[in-house]
């Protein structure tokens, strides 16, 4: 009779996930989880309730759409802003031949970069900073976007081509937005112009960028059996996890600048990119660290007994293994790294929260609208922040982190 | 025993990399530099500003640096470069604002400083007070305080490590009165807290005093009391060690006070410069040499100052007077001194 039932059961077809099935089975699946959604589903509801109401009938977000480009580029140069533009337009396109040649996540990211522009360029409001220019802008990124997607896919074009465009970039930004001096077409732009999320995207994808290599060769350099090369990675690591990241950027901001002759003065945001810059590569560094320990000693033996030599043995055998399996760990510190540049404020360089802090003490009547503002600003990093962690739960799948040895 | 001692090798080798960067450092100290030579070859005049407090240094929708401190330093850019839009505004925080002038990063640190003794002679030459500041308090009207007698066991809303914490307590201590602190890092949270209503009172400069409240929703419920508790006298400061560069400044700004006694404003230079006053004629350099030759300017460098940023009284009216841009707050000390106020220069000649 029971084992009659228990075939039945099996049997049936599996239950269409229906709403009540769905509350039944997460929410009142024991009499402690009942009661426990009991008390908390109307907290959540008001709180939610109150949000919306608040957000859209109290709040004033005037200090926050009154100045788009503030918040974008800073006091970046309003005549010159085009530059910024075309770096913009690049990375967009180069986004879409990605998503065309190698799909995957990166499709899901150019579709929603895709939609922002698309929903900016015709958001049905009145605002002067949106005017028809910016418009056409937005909405030729969204064509530019689609164009990559249909060159990446064309046979002719290889990965190797992608790479290359995207190593390219970087370089191609940074002489567009500094400019030349006593240059006609692209005169020269100061750095202390630059701020915004311009200058929040500029310090992380540079502190990313460069602090991973540097982080990479201080884990090897570490476990080095040369004496000066594994003292000092090791100094190097121990001095800078030793101390905040207040601290490195005081000491690159004010400390350098002591000591340095007046001629060899280092740009104020270069220094704080170096100070961002070697904190993240000190804790990569342990990283991947921990990684290369995880390689088995059995992979480096039989890759010296195919012939390997050292080299070739770390940068095709232990390496990619040791990444991949700390990969989650590498992604969480950038993303750290992210919310950590708004640290720069300190040393008055206006990334997207000093330019925040500017346009709030900028009229007295904004100092009221702080709340509008830091929570406007919090919603910009948890964006990207979040992005970020789902790049890598893709990326994580992809390689099989986690699932396979 | 070995990898010990190349362990101390690896050290040493660290630390003399280090210290011989210090060097350097001296070096740079005993040259001192030219900064005029630097300013006249960069085309543009560097000042130490900032970007986010109301009045003296804040910004347009455009990005553009505005203020009172940055109207000093398009003055002073006018007068040696003859355009006023030739400077280059790196935002400073308290913290670095010091160094910067230190080590002459800045040719002019025109940030809302206060001009104390070790300032002087740690930081870099002050030119000249430009405005008169002091620590004040605020209530509320409805509070029936009306003097600082009857502040005993108020609440005070205050900024968390500044010279203004320090003169509050020392206010009380030496009134024998207590209070309890409410003690905030940003500036907009204290203010946000005393219109809430967490505390009685609330106390810093009486500039930035004025400046929230006028953003508050019914700022005349709010009184700004008469009494001063410290002296703040903001001073534009240059670096030691280029006299002619800090003569230069400072002339620019006795010239923006000259010229409001005076009464050349940025639309009659022009036609000043053919006035009957002789005092006038020497400030837009048409009579005699007030300085220029010594100093390598030209003749109507002043002129130019004034022509781009009018005289002290503009400046100071167009973010802080009736219609000001920033907020309003009576002149007060910040009157010529023929107008009972403390603005007072040397003469233009």
């Amino acid at each position: 009779m029971t084992s009659q039932q228990a075939t039945q059961e099996v049997l049936r077809p599996p239950q269409p996930p229906g709403l009540i099935k769905w509350i039944r089975d997460n929410l009142f699946n024991s009499w402690f989880n009942s009661l426990l959604t009991v008390i908390f589903l109307p907290i959540v509801f008001f709180a939610v309730v109150n949000i919306i109401i608040w957000a859209f009938t109290v709040a004033d977000w005037r200090a926050v759409t009154q100045f788009p480009m503030l918040y974008a580029v800073g006091q970046y140069p309003r005549d010159e802003v085009w530059r910024v533009g075309i770096g913009l337009s690049a990375i967009v396109f180069l986004l879409g031949a990605s998503w065309g040649n190698w799909g995957g996540l990166l499709q899901s990211i150019s579709i929603a970069f895709g939609i922002a522009f698309a929903v900016f360029a015709i958001l049905p409001v009145q605002h002067d900073q949106l005017d028809l220019n910016m418009r056409l802008y937005l909405g030729g990124n969204v064509i530019l976007l689609l164009l990559g997607y249909l060159i990446g896919r064309m046979k002719a074009v290889k990965g190797g081509h992608i790479v290359i465009g995207w190593g390219i970039v970087p370089f191609l930004a940074v002489f567009l937005l500094t400019g030349r001096r006593g240059s006609e077409l692209l005169p020269d732009v100061a750095t202390t112009l630059w701020g915004g999320l311009l200058v929040t995207f500029l310090l992380s994808a540079g502190g990313i960028l460069l602090s991973f290599p540097i982080g990479v060769a201080l884990a090897l350099g570490r476990r080095s059996t040369l004496p000066v090369v594994k003292a000092f990675s090791t100094i190097f690591i121990e001095t800078i996890r030793g101390v905040p990241l207040i601290t490195i950027l005081f000491m690159f901001s004010i400390i350098l600048a002591l000591f340095l002759p007046a001629e060899s003065r280092i740009d104020r945001l270069v220094r704080a990119l170096m100070a961002v810059t070697f904190f993240s590569a000190a804790y990569s560094a342990e990283n991947v660290r921990g990684g290369l320990q995880a390689v088995p000693l059995g992979q480096i033996e039989a890759a010296k007994a195919v012939g390997m030599n050292g080299l070739q043995t770390m940068v095709f055998i232990v390496l990619p293994q040791a990444i991949r399996a700390v990969l989650p760990a590498i992604v969480g510190q950038f993303i750290a790294l992210f919310k950590d540049t708004t640290l720069v404020v300190i040393v008055g360089i206006n990334d997207l929260l000093g330019i925040g802090r500017s346009i709030i003490n900028s009229d007295p009547e904004f100092v009221q609208l702080q709340l509008e503002v830091y929570l406007f600003i919090a919603i910009v990093y948890w964006i990207f922040s979040y992005l970020m962690s789902l790049a890598s739960r893709r990326l994580e799948a992809a390689l099989g982190v986690s699932t396979k040895l | 025993m070995s990898r010990k001692l190349s362990t101390g090798v690896s050290i040493l080798i660290i630390l003399a990399f280090v210290f011989s960067m210090v060097p350097a450092a001296v070096a740079q100290e005993a040259g001192g530099g030219e900064i005029i030579d630097r300013v006249l070859e960069r085309g543009k005049v560097v000042c130490g500003g900032r970007t986010d407090l109301a009045g003296f240094g804040m910004l347009d929708e455009a990005g553009n640096n505005m203020g009172f401190d940055i109207d000093l330093c398009r003055a002073v850019a006018a007068a040696v470069l003859g355009d006023p839009t030739a400077i280059e505004v790196v935002p400073l925080t308290a913290a670095d604002r010091g160094p910067a002038l230190q080590t002459a990063e800045v040719d002019l640190l025109s940030r809302n400083v206060t001009w104390t003794s070790s300032r002087d002679s740690q930081w870099g030459n002050f030119t000249t007070i430009m405005f008169y500041d002091g620590q004040g308090f605020m209530i509320r009207e409805d509070s029936g305080i009306t003097s600082t007698d009857e502040f005993d066991g108020a609440t005070v809303c205050v900024t968390s490590g500044t010279t203004t914490e320090q003169n509050l307590a020392d206010f009380f201590r030496q009134n024998g009165m207590e209070y309890e602190a409410v003690i905030f890092e940003e500036t907009p949270a204290v203010y946000s807290a005393y219109e809430e209503g967490r505390c009685d009172i609330t106390t810093s400069d009486k500039s930035q005093l004025a400046s929230v409240r006028s953003g508050f929703a019914e700022p005349d419920a709010h009184i700004i009391l008469d009494i001063t508790i410290s002296k703040e006298p903001l001073t534009p400061a240059v670096p030691h060690g280029d006299d002619t560069w800090f003569d230069t400044v400072k002339l620019v700004m006795w010239a923006l006070i000259n010229a409001e006694e005076l009464g050349v404003t940025m639309d009659n230079v022009e036609e000043m410069k053919g006035s009957e006053n002789i005092n006038v004629l020497r400030l837009l350099g048409q009579e005699g040499d007030w300085g220029y030759t010594d100093l390598g300017l030209a003749p109507e460098a002043l002129a130019n100052a004034i022509a781009a940023v009018g005289n002290y009284g503009e400046v100071y009216d167009r973010y802080m007077g009736p219609e000001g841009l920033a907020f309003t707050l009576p002149r007060g000390p910040n009157n010529l001194w023929t107008n009972g106020g403390l603005i007072y220069a040397p003469p233009i000649k």
